[in-house]
C-alpha cells in the first residue's frame, strides 16, 4: 500500500504534498435546550491523494460529526466555532453554499451510516443515481439512465437492468448500501468520507464492499476517509488512523505502527477491550467509566481524564498537550 | 443424559402473499426460514449460532424460545415435547415459560418505554412467579444487582438509562425467573466494544453462578469465539456445520464457514488473503430441495451440488457438515468417514 502510495506521489510531483483534504482547529459547538454541547475541539486530520484515513472511537466520539461538519451538512444547531477546512485548497466554510453544492457529489462525496434512510424511498434508485449524474457528472438525460445502470453493476448488484427500477425498500439494506456506494462514486470524487459504510452488513458482504472502495481509491487516486468503530476493518483498509474520544484526536498514526505501540492510554484500552481471536474473554479489557459530559462548563483538558489510570495531577492543567513526532500525534501529557 | 433441549427435524415456514392477481391459481410463494435443523443444548453448556442476515438463525432463536410456533419437527425441553404447545398458550404456562427466556437483540426497542427498570425486570416476576410485595421488590433488587445494575438506577426510565445499563436491564429481565435456557439474539450488537467486555463477562460470571444453557445468536465470530462451546453455522435455513467452536473456527470444513472465517478482520493483523464470495445468495422463497442452498457462491461447488442436497457427514470430535466435499482436518480419524463421495 505504502509502496503504491509513493509511486503515486512520484507520478504527480510536487502538488502531492498538498493534501487532499486538511481539517485544522476544528471546532463544533451544539445549542441544545439542555446547554451548548462541546461536540469537537481543535479536530485535525488530513487526507492526501489515494490515502485511506481511518476514524475510529466509540459512539459519541465525534467521528459523523467531523464528517458532516467538513461536507457542511451540519444540524441548523451545530456551528463551527473555530478551525479551518481545506479540500485542495479550497475553504469549504468560507465558500458559498453554491460552490459547496458543486462541490459535493462531484469533488467530494459521502457514504451515509444508514443507506436505507439515506436514499430516497418513493424514487426508483436507478432514478436516483441518474439523478447525480446530471446534477454533477455532466451526463446528459439520454445517457443518465444507461450510465447508472453500469454504476449498479460495477458496484456488483446482479442483474442492474432491471434493480435499476427497485424502490429502496424493495432491495435488503446490502443492497441498499451499494446503490449508496454507487451514488457515493458516481461522479468520481477526490475525496470520498464513508460513514460506517459496512455496519449491518454480513462479514462476507463487508469485505466484498470494502474492497470495491479501495480499489476505485487506488484507481482513481481518491482520497478516503473511513469512519467506523470496526478496528479490524481500519486496520485491513487504513493507511492511517486518527482516533477520537470525546470530541478530540486523542492520537494519530500510521496503522501499523498504532496497532503496535499505542502512545494514548485511550487507544490502548480501544484496542485491549477488543474481542480477537487468541484472546480468551479474561483477556480483554473493557473501559471503566463513560464520555464525559460534553455539556460541561468546567470540562477538563483532557476529555479522557476521569476513565484514564495513567492520570496525574498535571493533567488537569491546561493547555492539552499534543505531542507530534514522525508523523505521529498523541494527545497525551503522559503517553505510554 | 437427556439433553436440556433437544431439537428435530424443525422447520418454520412462512407463507407469502400472492404476487398478484395473475397468479391468483398459483401456489402462494413459501419463505422456508427454517429448514430440517436439529440441535442439542446440553445443561449449562453454551452453543452458537453464526450466519448472516437472513440466514434464518433469529426465526430459529424465536422458535426456540417458543416466541413462534415451529411448522414441522419436534423441540424437547428435559425430554417434554414443547413444540407442540402454541406460542400463545407456552406464554401463560408459567413454568414452562420460566425455563425459557430470551434476551432481544435491541435492548433500547424490547423494553416499554413506560416502564422504569424495576418494573421491566417485576413484570415477568408477577407474572410467572406470582410474587408481589416485598418479596418481589426483594428478588427484582437481587437479579439488578446480579447483573451489576445499581439500585439508584431502578426507578428510571428507559430513555434515561445508557445503552449498556439497558442491556443489563434486558439481561436481568430474562435471569429473573432463573431460566434453565437463555436465548441471547445478539446481546451486544448495538454496544460499544468497551461495554461489551462487560456485558459478555456479566454473562459468562452470570452462567456460572445460575448454570443456564445458553443459545447464543451472533454474526460476530470474535464475540461468540469467546462464549461459546460449541457453534452451528447456518445458511440459508440450514445448519452447514456444527461443532465445538475451537475446532470449527480453527479448521473449517465447510466452505462458507471458512468463507465467514477468513472474512473477519482482526486489529493490527493484516490477513495475507481472502476467499470471496461471488454472487448473491439464493433466495429463501421456494427453494430448490434438490440443490445445496449454497450453490452459486461456493468456491469448490461443482454440478453435483446443484442436482443433489449435499449429506450431512459425521466428522470426529462431534463435528457434523452438510457438504458434499467437505474439508477435512488433518486427523488419522479421517479414515473412518462414511458417506464421503468418491471425487
Amino acid at each position: 500500500m505504502s509502496a503504491a502510495a509513493t509511486l503515486d506521489a512520484a507520478k504527480i510531483g510536487p502538488h502531492a504534498r498538498v493534501p487532499v483534504l486538511d481539517v485544522r482547529d476544528l471546532s463544533v459547538e451544539f445549542r441544545t435546550r439542555s446547554g451548548l454541547v462541546r461536540a469537537l475541539e481543535q479536530v485535525s486530520l488530513a487526507v492526501h491523494r489515494g490515502e485511506c484515513v481511518g476514524v475510529v472511537g466509540e459512539s459519541g466520539s465525534g467521528k459523523s460529526v467531523t464528517a458532516y461538519a467538513v461536507m457542511r451538512l451540519l444540524d441548523a444547531a451545530g456551528r463551527v466555532t473555530a478551525g479551518d477546512v481545506r479540500f485542495s485548497g479550497i475553504d469549504l466554510l468560507a465558500a458559498s453554499d453554491a460552490d459547496i453544492a458543486d462541490l459535493r457529489g462531484r469533488e467530494m462525496s459521502m457514504i451515509f451510516q444508514n443507506p436505507r434512510a439515506a436514499l430516497n424511498p418513493i424514487r426508483p434508485v436507478g432514478r436516483q443515481i441518474a439523478d447525480v449524474l446530471i446534477r454533477h457528472g455532466g451526463v446528459t438525460r439520454d445517457q443518465a439512465p444507461d450510465r447508472a445502470v453500469q454504476l449498479l453493476a460495477e458496484v456488483g448488484i446482479p442483474d442492474p437492468r432491471r434493480r435499476a427500477h427497485a424502490y429502496p425498500f424493495e432491495l435488503s439494506g446490502g443492497m441498499c448500501q451499494r446503490i449508496g456506494i454507487a451514488l457515493a462514486l458516481a461522479c468520481r470524487p477526490a475525496l470520498l468520507i464513508a460513514d460506517e459504510p459496512t455496519t449491518g452488513l454480513d462479514v462476507t458482504t463487508q469485505a466484498v464492499i470494502m474492497d470495491l472502495v479501495t480499489t476505485l481509491a487506488r484507481e482513481r487516486g481518491m482520497a478516503t476517509v473511513l469512519i467506523t468503530h470496526d478496528l479490524g476493518l481500519a486496520t485491513e483498509y487504513c493507511d492511517r488512523i486518527v482516533v477520537m474520544h470525546a470530541g478530540h484526536v486523542v492520537e494519530s498514526a500510521p496503522t501499523a505502527e498504532i496497532f503496535a505501540t499505542p502512545r494514548h492510554p485511550y487507544t490502548a484500552k480501544l484496542i485491549a477491550a477488543t474481542p480477537r481471536p487468541g484472546v480468551p474473554l479474561s483477556g480483554l479489557v473493557s473501559i471503566p467509566g463513560n464520555l464525559p459530559d460534553l455539556r460541561a462548563t468546567n470540562l477538563a483538558p483532557c476529555r479522557f481524564l476521569a476513565r484514564c489510570d495513567r492520570a496525574h495531577a498535571d493533567c488537569a492543567v491546561p493547555p492539552l498537550l499534543r505531542q507530534e513526532e514522525e508523523g505521529r500525534m498523541v494527545a497525551c501529557r503522559h503517553p505510554l | 443424559m437427556t439433553p436440556l433441549l433437544e431439537v428435530t427435524g424443525l422447520h418454520r415456514r412462512f407463507v407469502l402473499p400472492k404476487p398478484g392477481l395473475a397468479q391468483w391459481r398459483a401456489p402462494a410463494p413459501v419463505l422456508h426460514a427454517v429448514d430440517d435443523v436439529s440441535l442439542s443444548v446440553a445443561a449449562g453448556e453454551t452453543v452458537g449460532l453464526v450466519g448472516e442476515s437472513g440466514c434464518g438463525k433469529s426465526t430459529l432463536a424465536r422458535v426456540l424460545a417458543r416466541l413462534l410456533d415451529p411448522t414441522e419437527g419436534s423441540i424437547r425441553l428435559n425430554g417434554e415435547e414443547i413444540g407442540s404447545i402454541p406460542a400463545a398458550r407456552f406464554g401463560r404456562d408459567a413454568t414452562r415459560r420460566a425455563a425459557i427466556q430470551m434476551v432481544f437483540q435491541d435492548a433500547e426497542g424490547s423494553i416499554n418505554p413506560r416502564h422504569t427498570a424495576a418494573e421491566a425486570i417485576a413484570r415477568p416476576l408477577r407474572q410467572l412467579k406470582g410474587l408481589s410485595g416485598e418479596a418481589l421488590r426483594a428478588r427484582v433488587t437481587e437479579a439488578a444487582t446480579l447483573c451489576g445494575l445499581p439500585t439508584a438506577l431502578l426507578s428510571r426510565f428507559p430513555h434515561q438509562l445508557s445503552g449498556g445499563q439497558k442491556a443489563r436491564v434486558g439481561i436481568a429481565r430474562a435471569i429473573a425467573t432463573e431460566p434453565a435456557l437463555l436465548v441471547l439474539d445478539e446481546p451486544t450488537s448495538a454496544l460499544d466494544v468497551s461495554v461489551q467486555v462487560v456485558i459478555l463477562d456479566l454473562l459468562k460470571s452470570l452462567q456460572a453462578r445460575m448454570g443456564a444453557a445458553y443459545l447464543f445468536v451472533s454474526h460476530d465470530l470474535n464475540v461468540v469465539r469467546l462464549l461459546c462451546d460449541r457453534v452451528l453455522v447456518m445458511y440459508l435455513g440450514k445448519v452447514m456445520e456444527e461443532g465445538p467452536a475451537e475446532a470449527v473456527f480453527a479448521a473449517p470444513a465447510h466452505p462458507y464457514t471458512r468463507a465467514l472465517v477468513g472474512a473477519v478482520s482482526t486489529p493490527g493483523m493484516k490477513r495475507p488473503k481472502r476467499v470471496h464470495l461471488t454472487g448473491e445468495p439464493r433466495s429463501p422463497i421456494d427453494p430448490d430441495p434438490k440443490a445445496c442452498r449454497f450453490h452459486g457462491r461456493c468456491p469448490i461447488g461443482t454440478e453435483l451440488c446443484a442436482r443433489r442436497a449435499p449429506p450431512v457427514h459425521s466428522l470426529p470430535g462431534g463435528r457434523r457438515v452438510a457438504c458434499h466435499f467437505p474439508t477435512l482436518p488433518e486427523t488419522p480419524a479421517n479414515a473412518s468417514l462414511e458417506g464421503a463421495p468418491a471425487a
